[in-house]
């Protein structure tokens, strides 16, 4: 082991707290201005150290409740959903390609590689997803479009498995027997822990914070807004909060809604789950993305 | 190890009999399992592309879009005869080669200090938190940018400008301000990422190699050019080959929600994507829109092949990403 310079060392914490102070600085931005009282906010702006607190930000948005609350739920749903069948479809593709011997796995590689080559874009996709399998205005919207596999994640899961499982293993558990279904659930899939959870994370995560899906195909049907779709239309205009509400409810809440604040609490909901969930993924996340990421 | 996996192999033949048959039903059960992703690829990304033709029709949904009619390249004539066309270009391009260049150098630099750190501790709770900006989605981004540049509650206005004397300024309507903007907030969000992938490969540079430095009588910055930047060679060519790939397309929520779509900064935020977006749902203008997408996809393929023969040619085929 080489002897680390000191110098070195103090300069280098020196730049890290610093990163890791602007990296964490808006977000301490985002939920002070959240509980910060309305006033105090027009006078001074979004403060990490406001003069008067306030949760009425948060009790008007639960107020007005019915839209927060299903767009939680559609979030949940697609993200559940959507990370369960594109995970094992990401699984299933990788554990194939993997095998060596397999007779035209160069060419099936290449069917999964060539479309982070070339694609048609967004144009044929929208009108195929809107008018030939018509996902569009469905709660399949949130959910089929362009998230389910991503060939990177194919082949960096590829890679993981005919790096670390060796090929012994495998060939020892056929002589014994076994189908390749039960090799990859009793012998592979335990092996590939760390893999498996990061591909969790990133394809959970792709789900999760997905708006555009939202955005192109649910535009006639607004009650099945994600939470991250129904931000995505606040961003502009609060008021979005208040549709599919009756009109002396929406009257009565437009007339005192702290309308400067209520932004930033909707946005903390937004977030809140990935801070709270990512610190126990943490480990896993970057042993996983420096496994499997970088040769492909 | 080589003869005992050779070994295997051979156990393998063996017991694959001459029989075709046979053979297949051996791998029956991994096609299979290749087969339902490859549907779901098929369907999401192979049947798209046939419909890039679109781009050289005139759609009429009653004649469906193989009966349009043709009409050439009037689509494409009708959208380079815009000042969009060289607009949306240069951005694309000019952001993303900026993005390129300083990512890696930020991702590097920032990789090797990170390896300097000796404490555990310390070091893991930086990867934690450099890696949080990373995950979290562009439209939350837009919010923390908002409370940061909104010109009557922002804390750039109110805070900062306030204590330095000077006048608010209006964010989201001048222009000037958005190229440093979207460059700075792009790097925020991808820097820890690169920065990981970066460190692994650093992790990974046998010691010996400095030792033998060292004993050359190098110093820390010598052994950082020497040794350190070498070895990063491959990954660095990787990730930039990755990039310079899609280097005509563009993170639409970036330059479109971040900014707000506020039209005042559309000449200088507008890329391909958002371009297409705004042509297609906006406008509703299928047969310019789709001129531009055919446009990025094209020119975004060759591209890639270029670059990858481009590393082909110089670095050797290792290098290559295929």
């Amino acid at each position: 082991m080489v002897e680390k310079n000191k110098n070195f060392q103090v300069v280098a914490h020196i730049v890290m707290i610093f990163l890791a102070l602007c990296c964490i600085f808006p977000f301490a931005l985002l939920i002070m201005s959240s509980i910060t009282e309305e006033n105090e906010l027009i006078r001074n702006g979004y403060t990490l150290f406001p003069a008067e607190l306030s949760m009425n930000a948060y009790l008007y948005m639960f107020k007005s409740g019915t839209k927060i609350v299903s767009a939680y739920l559609m979030t949940i749903f697609s993200t559940v959903v959507g990370t369960s069948c594109g995970l094992s479809m990401t699984v299933l593709m990788a554990y194939a390609l993997s095998r060596r011997g397999l007779p035209g796995r160069n060419v099936m590689a290449f069917y999964v590689f060539f479309t982070m080559l070339f694609n048609g874009g967004l144009v044929p996709t929208y009108i195929m997803y809107t008018r030939y399998i018509p996902v569009s205005n469905t709660p399949w919207a949130l959910i089929v479009p362009s998230l389910m596999v991503n060939a990177f994640y194919v082949i960096m899961m590829r890679t993981y498995f005919s790096t670390n499982i060796p090929d012994a293993v495998i060939e020892a558990a056929r002589i014994d027997g076994a189908g390749e279904y039960r090799i990859l659930l009793t012998i592979v899939l335990p092996m590939s822990i760390p893999m498996i959870a990061t591909m969790t994370l990133l394809i959970g995560l792709a789900y999760w914070n997905d708006w555009k899906n939202g955005l192109y195909y649910l535009q006639q049907n607004k009650s099945l807004y994600s939470i991250q779709v129904l931000l995505n239309d606040m961003l502009r205009d609060v008021q979005a909060l208040k549709s599919g509400m009756d009109a002396a409810a929406a009257a009565e809440i437009s007339a005192t809604m702290p309308s400067t604040g209520i932004k930033m609490a909707i946005a903390v909901v937004g977030v809140l789950p990935i801070l709270i969930v990512y610190p126990f993924f943490q480990q896993y996340f970057v042993k996983g993305i420096t496994i499997g990421a970088v040769k492909g | 190890m080589p003869t005992k996996s050779a070994a295997l192999e051979q156990v393998g033949k063996s017991r694959s009999t001459p029989k075709k048959q046979s053979r297949f039903l051996r791998y029956l059960p991994l096609y299979l399992m290749f087969l339902p992703g490859a549907l779901y690829l098929f369907m999401n990304n192979y049947a798209p592309m046939s419909g890039l033709i679109i781009a050289f029709k005139k759609v009429n949904w009653r004649k469906g879009i193989l009966g349009s009619d043709w009409v050439g390249l009037s689509n494409f004539t009708y959208l380079f005869k815009t000042k969009d066309a060289f607009n949306i270009t240069r951005n694309t391009l000019l952001y993303n080669i900026t993005f390129i260049i300083l990512g890696t150098v930020i991702a590097i630099t920032i990789a090797i200090l990170l390896n300097e750190i000796t404490h555990k501790l310390m070091k893991q709770l930086y990867q934690t938190i450099i890696l949080l900006p990373y995950l979290i989605s562009i439209v939350v981004v837009s919010y923390l940018v908002f409370a940061l540049l909104s010109s009557e509650t922002g804390f750039v206005n109110n805070t900062i400008l306030k204590a330095m004397g000077k006048d608010p300024v209006s964010w989201y309507t001048e222009p000037k301000y958005w190229p440093y903007i979207l460059v700075i907030v792009h790097v925020w969000k991808t820097f820890g990422y690169d920065c990981i992938l970066y460190y692994a490969t650093l992790v990974g540079i046998d010691h010996s190699y400095y030792e033998a430095a060292v004993i050359d009588g190098a110093n820390r910055w010598d052994q950082i050019v020497h040794v350190t930047l070498p070895c990063l060679l491959p990954t660095i060519i990787t990730l930039t080959l990755m990039s310079i790939g899609k280097i005509f397309y563009s993170d639409f929520g970036l330059f479109y929600q971040v900014p707000m779509d506020s039209g005042p900064l559309l000449d200088i935020t507008s890329t391909i994507d958002t371009y297409v977006y705004r042509g297609l749902i906006r406008l509703n203008d299928i047969g310019m829109s789709s001129a531009a997408g055919f446009y990025q996809s094209v020119v975004g393929f060759v591209l890639v092949l270029l670059a990858n023969w481009t590393v082909k040619k110089v670095g050797g085929e290792e290098n290559a990403l295929f």
